[in-house]
């Protein structure tokens, strides 16, 4: 499969979903107000909140009056353009190596699968990478990890559970400093963002990179899950107030929920989609592409 | 992004010019919806769901007589928060028995939180003197059965496993171990899986069919959005769940996914998890959830896990104390204790409504560990100075520090705190009869 080929095909399931919803919308053959309702209701079904989806639907409208737009392909074109203007507001980004990533989230959403198949991505690239075992909490999670780094044949800087997960991240920079790796990738453990003490041994985690590595480009990318509703918003806020997030990585895409989220943060907080899960094999991994995902949405 | 503020705030706004009582009347009473209608997908009810809904209260709503102790817009959400609750159906569901062993079977996407579940259902068979076996059939996911093995040692229950075999024959070898070894009950781990994924739900009908199980519970991430309906319509038509778990409910999600899958599925929320500790696992409560999907705080739980901190004698302990106003050094950290065992403090801040969300806004977190040198300070004085601080002069207070491993500074902090506290309690107490 091709290089976005991927991502199209993950997200046609739910092109075919949207789309029957859309030729529902345009079958009463008028643009009028119930049509708009109509939107704003698909919309908010592919989980864009409801203050995004209230302003796209606003500007839809003003665009249809300015220029005139009487035709089904022309809303569709022109509803199309907003949501790749609204999410193009996030700049996107280029990752500079040598790169430390830190990939941060809540609890479930795919952290580290997501981290075997980054590394795998690279290396595939002929890339350098050490990953990071620094959930030292939940169970097993390392014994998870080093799956992945067998997989995708990296090295892998681990220690015992329940041990200070910066000690982890301390070792692992000498580490790629010593092996002059491109990529550290720091797994890190679930967390849910009202807990305070864990966000407090995140912000730990992050002074430790920036003291003990500052040679090295550090990225803080949030996993989200696509399954999930309006509270990946306050996710987002909260992790980017306190360690400040550079992008998102977009899991679970292979379902049939959309992930329609990620226009509102992009639109709002600027924060750039860098990458999007597929599946659960070690090369379902893609870089975002807004064509296809708005393709995808409607 | 703004601070959710409680539905019924918007809707006192709303009805805020009307000064005339009644009959709620139908332009009224759309206003109303349309406000409902947007508490109710922000807090990720689904779309379809949310119309059905709003149809079926305006309809009950209009011609209500307001009563008179309440305003329209409390009206209003009285009569929601009664039909939210009435859907999401009756208090805490028990679990279903069989002859033994009673089989406990987990299904659900992937991150949901399967694993850590069994743990805690096991803990909490076990807690009521039953033996349960957990069981690892998850074969796919790295390290999954290590997890699995790790949480089954934590709750200290026996846990079958055969590596990374065919997880209907281990199913089936599973429940055969727990018939003969007397288990009470036998769960059953099964790999997170999309909906859409033909061959791994087929595998979880042949896992169904083989064990025949008591229960099949459907675990659903609290933080599920639109989805959640195709998610649960999905799991449910081809297993017939008994019973659905949602997790991760310790986080500031407001959790209408809930009502979705109850509405399509018809099957009742049997727990919630609330927290990463083995032993977070609650029974669903309808009400609560219907006040926290609007918006308006877990106040119930509040009060429920005060009740549980708090014993009658310590209460009154504390008014007669604050009558007196006999208030010591000893009683300040007694109280400490006493909101410590409520739970942390960021969750309890969580429960208060409209507090959730301002207290995230504002920054200020509240520093357990402050707490902690509070203690330390407070427990490096002599009985005498903890009764009457007034004695406290800097060679006893340079003590106090060098004993508590902080500062002279940091004594002086907590000395102005403590007036405070008590200075604010004296007010408390004229104000009314003060009751923790």
């Amino acid at each position: 499969m091709g290089f976005f080929g991927k991502i199209f095909s993950a997200l046609k399931k739910t092109k075919d979903k949207i789309s029957e919803k859309f030729s529902a919308l345009f079958s009463r053959g008028k643009i009028d107000e119930e049509f708009y309702e109509e939107l704003e209701e698909v919309l908010i079904s592919s989980d864009i909140s409801v203050r995004t989806s209230m302003d796209i639907v606003e500007d839809l409208r003003d665009r249809v009056k300015k220029d005139r737009i009487t035709e089904n392909e022309g809303v569709v074109k022109a509803l199309k353009e907003i949501l790749k203007e609204t999410i193009e507001r996030a700049e996107s980004l280029e990752i500079q190596t040598p790169a430390v990533i830190m990939v941060i989230g809540v609890n479930g959403v795919g952290k580290t699968t997501t981290i075997g198949k980054l590394a795998h991505y690279f290396s595939e690239r002929k890339k350098s990478v050490i990953i990071a075992a620094a959930d030292t909490f939940r169970a097993a999670a390392s014994d998870q990890l080093t799956v992945w780094a067998e997989r995708a044949n990296v090295k892998i800087v681990k220690s015992s559970e329940g041990s200070d997960p910066s000690s982890v991240v301390f070792d692992a920079i000498t580490s790629a400093k010593a092996k002059k790796a491109d990529y550290l990738i720091i797994d890190t453990a679930g967390r849910l963002h009202v807990k305070a003490n864990l966000m407090e041994e995140l912000k730990k985690m992050s002074r430790t990179v920036e003291k003990e590595y500052p040679e090295a480009n550090f990225y803080k990318f949030i996993v989200l899950d696509a399954t999930t509703g309006q509270n990946a918003v306050n996710q987002v806020e909260t992790f980017n107030d306190a360690v400040g997030i550079d992008g998102i990585i977009l899991t679970k895409l292979d379902g049939t929920a959309k992930g329609g989220f990620v226009v509102s943060m992009c639109g709002e907080l600027e924060v750039p989609v860098v990458y999007v899960g597929t599946g659960e094999k070690l090369d379902d991994i893609d870089e975002f592409d807004v064509e296809q995902f708005v393709d995808g949405i409607i | 992004m703004a601070v959710f503020s409680g539905l019924s705030e918007k809707l006192n706004h709303i009805f805020a010019k009307m000064t005339k009582r009644g009959k709620l009347d139908e332009y009224e009473i759309k206003q109303a919806m349309r406000e409902v209608r947007i508490a109710l997908l922000e807090a990720d009810v689904n779309i379809a769901v949310v119309k059905r809904f709003i149809n079926s209260v305006s309809e009950k709503a209009l011609g209500q007589d307001i009563l008179k102790s309440l305003s329209p817009a409390q009206q209003v959400v009285k009569i929601v928060n009664e039909e939210l609750t009435a859907l999401m159906g009756s208090t805490n569901a028990k679990l279903e028995v069989s002859a033994p062993p009673t089989v406990i079977m987990m299904c659900g996407l992937q991150g949901a939180g399967k694993t850590t579940l069994c743990g805690k259902l096991a803990l909490y068979l076990k807690k009521q003197n039953k033996k349960a076996l957990l069981i690892a059939c998850d074969v796919y996911r790295p390290a999954a059965i290590n997890q699995l093995k790790v949480v089954g040692e934590k709750a200290g229950v026996e846990v079958f496993e055969k590596g990374q075999g065919n997880p209907v024959e281990i199913a089936k070898k599973g429940v055969e171990y727990a018939k003969s070894y007397g288990f009470d009950y036998a769960i059953i781990d099964t790999a997170g899986r999309l909906h859409i994924d033909d061959a791994l739900m087929t595998e979880l009908e042949n896992i169904k069919s083989a064990v025949n199980p008591a229960e099949i519970l459907l675990t659903v991430d609290s933080m599920t959005g639109q989805d959640a309906v195709n998610v649960a319509d999905t799991f449910n038509k081809r297993l017939d769940v008994t019973g659905v778990v949602l997790t991760k409910l310790d986080g500031d999600t407001r959790g209408g996914a809930c009502l979705s899958i109850k509405e399509v599925t018809g099957k009742p929320i049997k727990f919630s998890s609330v927290g990463e500790k083995l032993t977070d696992l609650e029974p669903f409560y309808p009400d609560r959830m219907a006040s926290r999907i609007l918006g308006m705080g877990d106040v119930l739980s509040l009060i429920e896990k005060a009740e549980q901190a708090i014993t009658e004698d310590q209460a009154k302990k504390m008014e007669k104390k604050l009558k007196e106003n006999s208030f010591t050094l000893e009683d300040y950290i007694e109280q400490f204790e006493a909101i410590k065992k409520m739970g942390s403090l960021e969750d309890i801040m969580g429960m208060i409504p409209g507090m959730g969300n301002k207290f995230k806004m504002s920054g200020a977190q509240i520093d357990e560990k402050k707490i902690e040198r509070v203690k330390a300070i407070i427990y490096s004085m002599t009985v005498k100075e903890r009764r009457d601080p007034a004695i406290l002069n800097s060679s006893r207070k340079q003590r106090i520090a060098k004993g508590s491993g902080t500062t002279v500074q940091e004594v002086n902090q907590l000395l102005k705190q403590f007036e405070q506290s008590k200075q604010m309690m004296k007010q408390l107490k004229n104000k009314r009869n003060f009751r923790f």
